[in-house]
């Protein structure tokens, strides 16, 4: 997988020479076509940007593509004080950042005994593993609720970790199976004449080595935990144990919502998104290739 | 997906690739003991129960399961509220895979070939980065985004909009309206979510095809489409797989984008399965019947999954 990507270094940069040649009308047109695309795309976050910031009779008065009379911050703390926004963003880090550790550790685990040690049977171990991704959620819901009930966990984030745990690592023994089956021969062996055992040979030699990949799948762990919506809105129901989704959607859907307060609590619960996107950009590009490329 | 799969067969009998004297490859199954229990519980468990439940009927609680036979499989093959949610399936696989397949080959290509090469690299990373950022957006706040759009009446922002430009007053209840609106609704805001995923790998995926292939149909005199036809589409063939692998299987799970735009609605018209199966799961009267929707789409997935593995595996050996 990824293995086989080698990066195509071309003898001359075919940039610096087409650079020579003058960009035609063509071109610029392609190129503002691209623009126009991308300006689209993020349209709609412009237009919360436009509307978060407007006192209710601003908002009112006004179409949503004018800018605000002046900065009015009434919409973001009626949302921050009234949803316990602190809050929900905690429950979404501690959820999100448990489920990245715990899941690529139980990642580790399964694919050191399918790539290094290539048990019997590992393709049919991989498909189990996988089933985790497969499965849809409403499958997993009903029983799992009633597990949790019975167990205390409900309201309760290790429920939400336990399960996405599971279903993260099916992503994670998947890749990380295929990239330890062709671990280098060498450093294994002379690990082992060095006297390692098995599990030292894992947490003092392979772990190091494939640290650059794990870290990429903890950051796709954490964003995709972040994003998760139907199990964790089933089985977290108390308001103090509500993530960021869960709290914007159960905003969204009491009637007598303010929209200035349901804009600006939009906005916000972008920004998180947006901050792990800025420092993770070339991590998230890596990373998304890492699973896809033969 | 297949490399285990050849391994396996290359090798019968292979050992540990770590070479440990007088200990075989038993101990590794040690590793397995945490994995195994979790996906037990979390995943098997649960299936296991629910395609049982699918046999019974049931309504929860403490009442008692009743056998019923294939009663629940029966009905649900004619059942208009599933058939409607698989019809709706077709569009959703428009609006997940179709469109942003071939809408990201063309984003791609452009962003790769001209603004990459011709305007620079930074620019397209950049260009690249702002069409992937819906993908790491929570669904449920795209979602909110998105209703607030198309708030109904005047509130709304599209409504206003198009009140603007028209001059007469625009009063569409998007969501709620009709299903031909709401279920657009829907598509848009999945392309939307979806368009950067393919964008993002086709353009890892034409780093890989040599720029001299490129140049050498250009003094051929090639025009940019036939060289996309003949150099460009065969060699990035696996990444277009995994591409429509993968979102098909979570068009067939679709869940959130229904639930807060529409909520099914208008009356039912927007059904998904999975959303069809979760309400039923919370409000029908039959659990029995909520499981056997349930097993039906893990059984559908899990066929897809098999047939895309299978045709892609017949497709490498063909080449091979």
């Amino acid at each position: 997988m990824t293995t086989t990507t080698r990066p195509v270094t071309p003898k001359t940069d075919p940039t610096a020479r087409n650079r020579r040649r003058p960009r035609t009308v063509s071109e610029w047109l392609l190129l503002a076509l691209a623009i126009l695309g991308a300006l689209a795309v993020v349209f709609p976050m412009i237009l919360l940007l436009l509307n978060a910031f407007k006192s209710p009779a601003d908002y009112a008065n006004s179409s949503p593509l004018d800018l605000p009379q002046k900065l009015d911050f009434t919409g973001i703390t009626t949302f921050w004080t009234t949803q316990n926004f602190p809050r929900a963003l905690w429950n979404s880090i501690f959820i999100s950042g448990m489920v990245a550790l715990l899941a690529v550790v139980l990642s580790v685990l399964n694919s050191f005994a399918i790539g290094i040690g290539r048990v019997r049977g590992r393709t049919w171990l991989v498909l189990v593993f996988l089933m985790a991704n497969l499965v849809p959620q409403e499958m997993l819901f009903d029983p799992l609720f009633k597990l949790y009930d019975r167990l205390g966990l409900l309201s309760n984030p290790w429920s939400v970790i336990i399960t996405f745990t599971v279903i993260q690592s099916a992503f994670g023994t998947y890749l990380l199976s295929s990239l330890l089956g062709t671990f280098p021969r060498e450093i294994l062996e002379a690990a082992a004449v060095d006297g390692a055992t098995r599990w030292r040979a894992l947490r003092s030699v392979i772990v190091p080595v494939i640290r650059p990949t794990l870290a990429v799948l903890m950051v796709f762990f954490f964003i995709w935990t972040w994003n998760e919506f139907l199990l964790p809105m089933a089985f977290l129901n108390t308001n103090d144990s509500l993530t960021v989704p869960l709290v914007l959607e159960q905003l969204n859907g009491e009637r007598q919502t303010d929209t200035t307060t349901l804009v600006a609590g939009t906005l916000i619960s972008t920004i998180p998104t947006i901050i792990f996107f800025l420092i993770f950009q070339r991590t998230l590009t890596r990373g998304i290739t890492a699973g896809a490329v033969k | 997906m297949t490399t285990p799969t050849r391994t396996k067969s290359r090798h019968p009998h292979d050992a540990p690739r770590f070479p440990e004297r007088g200990r075989g490859s038993l101990g590794y199954w040690l590793y397995f003991i945490p994995g195994a229990l979790l996906v037990s519980v979390v995943i098997f468990y649960p299936i296991i129960r629910n395609f049982r439940l699918s046999f019974f009927h049931w309504r929860g609680g403490r009442a008692e399961e009743q056998f019923a036979g294939l009663d629940n499989w029966i009905k649900l093959f004619g059942d208009t509220e599933f058939l409607q949610s698989f019809k709706n399936i077709v569009l959703v696989i428009l609006a997940m895979v179709v469109i942003p397949t071939l809408l990201g080959l063309v984003i791609a290509a452009l962003l790769f070939d001209v603004v990459g090469r011709r305007f620079g690299a930074k620019v397209s990373s950049f260009l690249r980065a702002t069409y992937y950022l819906p993908q790491i957006l929570p669904i449920a706040v795209a979602g909110v985004m998105f209703s607030w759009i198309l708030k109904p009446n005047s509130d709304g922002v599209l409504n206003q909009f198009l009140t603007f430009v028209t001059g007469n007053d625009v009063q569409v209840n998007w969501l709620g309206g009709s299903y031909g609106t709401a279920m657009t609704s829907v598509m848009v805001l999945m392309v939307w979510i979806q368009i950067g995923y393919p964008v993002v790998i086709f353009m890892a995926a034409l780093q890989r095809v040599d720029p001299e292939l490129y140049e050498a149909a250009e003094l051929d005199g090639a025009r940019w489409f036939e060289r996309f036809r003949a150099i460009t589409l065969p060699m990035i063939r696996p990444e277009v797989f995994v591409v429509a692998l993968t979102t098909t299987i979570a068009a067939l799970k679709v869940f959130a984008p229904v639930f807060i735009l529409t909520n099914g609605g208008p009356t039912k018209s927007t059904y998904v399965p999975s959303y069809y199966a979760y309400i039923e799961f919370i409000k029908g009267t039959d659990k029995g019947y909520a499981a056997t929707i349930a097993s039906a789409i893990t059984i559908l997935v899990a066929l897809v999954a098999v047939a895309f593995i299978w045709f892609q595996n017949r497709v490498e050996r063909k080449d091979a």
